[in-house]
């Protein structure tokens, strides 16, 4: 009788699991058909020519970029070593990895509405003021002990 | 709740269609290029797909409102802001899959600022340090994810600052 009963707890977690992530999943599979068409239409190519040669400027750049930008990160990584390359600022390139992971642009419609308009705005905008600070401090960090 | 969820999620997805065909009628290779790309996200996301409804349903059946608001409620003190950095820093997958679960548990007491410390934390992912230290050297990145973490603290404290209660 017992393990019947824990056998049917465990049935209705999980059904109840299954019907919160089915809700979930029309925006979910919205989210990633955006991502899909941004990383169709937005080259690398792209994304260096947006980039100035000043750093503050660029550090802003770095971080509206990655907020608009979205995919996993290891795409950041070779995106902000290919802009190193090509000679766009450390805190730049810090801003823009910082951005991409942190940031969701694309994601704030799905961040919204589980989590509320008001958290994910506020979220959302502190992880971008954030990402500059963190890769100006990073970069000055780096700079003092190096 | 669940079902205004429903309801906008239909929304977004068919304004998201409705972009898809209009960029078909302009580029249609672009647009067979973006469903490749989107069936490969996919396939890579199935996995922590079945993870995080595994963590719902493990969630449900032991996490009582009693145990959340303990370990993660306004009370919990040091300790829950460690769980959500931690939580956060070992969790896997795309940000957005783990809001239905973040909901679920605000819902049984989590604290606000903890679920935002738990969601930058994702940047914060070990299996991807080396490849980071591989790009930009490993002191860059040891300082970056030590300031990481400590933003996290910083914006989780804020958010519960600006926003009183949940929206």
């Amino acid at each position: 009788m017992k393990n019947r009963d824990r056998r049917e707890r465990v049935a209705v977690a999980f059904y109840k699991a299954l019907k919160n992530f089915g809700t979930a999943l029309p925006i979910l599979l919205g989210v990633v058909l955006l991502i899909g068409l941004f990383k169709t239409y937005i080259t690398i190519d792209m994304i260096t020519y947006v980039f100035t040669g000043e750093p503050f400027r660029d550090t802003l750049i770095g971080s509206i970029l990655g907020s608009i930008l979205t995919g996993n990160p290891i795409t950041s990584y070779i995106i902000g070593g290919e802009l190193l390359k090509d000679g766009v600022s450390l805190s730049a390139v810090t801003a823009f990895i910082v951005a991409w992971v942190t940031v969701g642009v694309t994601q704030l419609p799905a961040e919204a509405l589980f989590l509320g308009k008001k958290f994910a705005l506020t979220r959302n905008l502190l992880s971008f003021i954030f990402a500059i600070i963190v890769s100006i401090a990073t970069v000055l960090t780096l700079e003092v002990i190096t | 709740m669940g079902d205004k969820t429903l309801l906008y999620g239909f929304y977004f997805l068919f304004f998201v269609i409705i972009l898809y065909l209009l960029l078909f009628l302009l580029n249609p290779d672009k647009i067979y290029k973006s469903i490749h790309v989107v069936r490969n996200i996919v396939i890579q996301l199935l996995p922590v797909i079945f993870l995080v409804i595994f963590l719902m349903g493990v969630s449900n059946y032991f996490l009582k409102p009693k145990t959340v608001m303990k370990h993660l409620g306004e009370k919990s003190g040091v300790r829950g802001w460690i769980i959500a950095v931690s939580f956060g820093i070992l969790s896997h997958g795309s940000m957005y899959l783990w809001y239905p679960l973040m909901k679920d548990l605000r819902e049984h007491g989590m604290r606000t600022g903890l679920i935002a410390v738990f969601l930058y934390n994702r940047a914060v992912k070990i299996p991807l340090l080396p490849l980071m230290i591989y790009y930009f050297g490993i002191v860059f990145v040891i300082i970056l994810t030590i300031y990481m973490i400590l933003t996290s603290l910083v914006i989780g404290k804020t958010i519960e600052m600006i926003i009183k209660t949940p929206s």
